[in-house]
């Protein structure tokens, strides 16, 4: 079996414990595999360390064992080839939502003269409707706004990689259900690896090809991968109405709200967490 | 708390401040000093008011307001080194500040940088810091003037010595409390150490800093008045001390506004400052 394009390989992450015991650990022995061009996601309640999970892929955070691999070479700190849509934008307040996403694009070509930055930024604006709002500071711009502008800062460096920790879950329902289509489409569209954290069950299976679930912490693990069967394109508007997706659904909340306690405790005989069990729920037995 | 009308206030003010002419002048208009008799000879030589027991009389505001008047017409007016116009008094001071307040800025903001940058560095200069920074400024003048033994200098060095404090103190902790996520984005983006420095720390720091340097002009100017006196020669601080000499209150008080007026805009003109780099988040 050869390397995934994106493989975590038996990645931890302790603490030290603060009056002298053992360390604490938050996660351990975590593997798993993302494809070229695949869309997964994380699902997990908090405190199972999905966000460490996603730190460490992007290189902000370092592991305490273990490593992981991107196109056959171990990652060693952030990169312009894995950018991240942060969960509370992260937008540079004192720079307009253009000049934010012109902060990303020099950062990509350093080398190209001003009308090459501005021409680049107003595709990115136009890509995600920001068009109204490119001279506005972040500050004068709704939640769901300024996660467009967040989503244009993290593509406008044309990465291989899209890293998203939760990046809808401030927004209200209707925006977010607005910007989940329109990542769909963009990430279709650009064929990006994509990695995202959730814990929108519906947002999970209307956007990723295989869901990783997680127990709760400490000591959290990737107790199963549920692969999304269901057929592509999806939107919306139909997802819910594709035959084997209330059996997908079902399967993800079962687990959510029961077995990620239970298995937390005490894993089945024989799971091996190189090899996590694939489950399709979505196809009719 | 609502918002007054601004020209509620205004008016308020103007009002107050009619009050408290009017009631200074009817104090000044009751205490008339007596006519003693007294040697005209001694009288001449130590003036009237000595030679008789009794005080110079406080000015009244119709005085003060004719020496103002006065020293506004003519402020730049040298006539030898103990008799110059107040604007030229004040030249000298505002030098003396914005040299000293200027190396200060010029020490202070590169090296909070790097403080607020390195925890290290902030934890190992923090007790030096705050062993010094209570340090009234002019504990140091015999220093100054025993090392640099020229007394122009030593107020500069006071000057210098008194404004570094806040404004190393703010720039560090600026430095050092920008927002984790946007370091994150500068990291994601692959900024260099520099682009980072001065695209993202800096301006997400600037507020703090500037707060610090408002801080510290506001000590510079209360400190260079001390400083005067105690120097002498030149100077707002000086002309205080030489009109107290004189016993010649008005120019007391004119100084006195004055230097509350010119303490007034350099604070206010760091305030603007201030608000031009300050952001919403």
């Amino acid at each position: 079996m050869g390397r995934a394009f994106v493989s975590v390989e038996g990645i931890a992450r302790r603490f030290p414990s603060t009056h002298g015991g053992p360390p604490q650990t938050v996660f351990e022995n975590v593997w798993f595999g993302i494809e070229e061009g695949e869309f997964v996601c994380l699902i997990g309640h908090s405190g199972c360390g999905k966000t460490t999970i996603l730190n460490i892929l992007a290189g902000l955070d370092r592991a305490s064992e273990g490593a992981v691999v991107v196109a056959g070479r171990e990652i060693d700190g952030p990169s312009l080839d894995r950018a991240v849509i942060f969960q509370s934008h992260a937008l540079l307040p004192w720079l307009t939502a253009g000049e934010n996403i012109a902060f990303a694009v020099r950062s990509r070509h350093p080398g190209w003269s001003r009308a090459q930055v501005a021409e680049e930024c107003q595709r990115w604006i136009d890509l995600v409707g920001l068009s109204a709002a490119a001279g506005k500071k972040p500050a004068q711009l709704s939640g769901g706004m300024k996660q467009r502008v967040g989503i244009a800062r993290a593509l406008s460096v044309q990465p291989k990689i899209l890293l998203m920790d939760e990046p809808f879950s401030a927004l209200d329902a209707l925006t977010r259900g607005m910007l989940q289509d329109e990542v769909n489409r963009i990430v279709a569209e650009t064929k990006l690896t994509a990695f995202m954290i959730t814990h929108d069950v519906d947002e999970a299976i209307l956007l990723a090809d295989r869901i990783l679930l997680m127990t709760n912490g400490p000591n959290a693990k990737i107790a199963e991968v549920v692969v999304n069967t269901l057929p592509r394109p999806r939107t919306r508007h139909d997802v819910h109405h594709l035959p084997g997706y209330a059996e997908l659904r079902n399967h993800i909340l079962d687990f959510l709200v029961d077995r990620s306690k239970r298995l937390a405790e005490t894993m089945p005989s024989g799971w091996d967490p190189r090899r996590i069990p694939e489950v399709r729920p979505a196809v009719p037995a | 708390m609502r918002a007054a009308r601004p020209l509620a206030s205004l008016t308020l003010s103007a009002l107050l401040l009619a009050l408290f002419i009017g009631i200074w002048q009817l104090s000044s208009l009751t205490s008339g000093a007596g006519d003693a008799v007294v040697d005209p000879e001694y009288a001449a030589l130590v003036g009237a008011a000595a030679a008789s027991g009794g005080q110079t009389p406080f000015p009244s505001p119709l005085q003060v307001g004719a020496r103002i008047l006065e020293h506004l017409t003519d402020p730049f007016y040298v006539r030898g080194t103990n008799d110059q116009g107040i604007g030229v008094q004040l030249a000298y001071s505002l030098g003396r500040v914005l040299t000293g307040y200027g190396i200060a800025a010029l020490v202070a903001i590169p090296l909070g940088f790097v403080i607020g940058m390195s925890p290290l560095l902030y934890g190992a200069l923090n007790p030096f810091i705050q062993v010094l920074r209570p340090i009234s400024p002019l504990a140091w003048m015999p220093l100054a003037l025993y090392t640099i033994k020229d007394s122009a200098v030593s107020s500069i060095f006071v000057i210098f010595i008194c404004s570094i404090w806040p404004m190393l103190i703010n720039t560090a902790f600026g430095v050092a409390s920008v927002r984790r996520e946007w370091l994150n984005v500068a990291r994601t983006l692959e900024c260099s150490t520099w682009r980072t420095a001065f695209r993202v720390i800096l301006p997400a720091a600037a507020p703090t800093i500037m707060t610090g340097t408002r801080i510290s002009i506001g000590i510079a100017w209360l400190v260079i008045v001390a400083a005067e006196m105690l120097v002498g020669g030149t100077g707002i601080g000086y002309f205080v001390w030489n009109q107290w000499n004189n016993l010649s209150l008005a120019d007391i008080l004119t100084a006195i506004l004055v230097i509350g007026l010119v303490g007034m805009v350099l604070d206010q003109l760091l305030a603007m400052a201030t608000r031009a780099v300050s952001y919403q988040e």
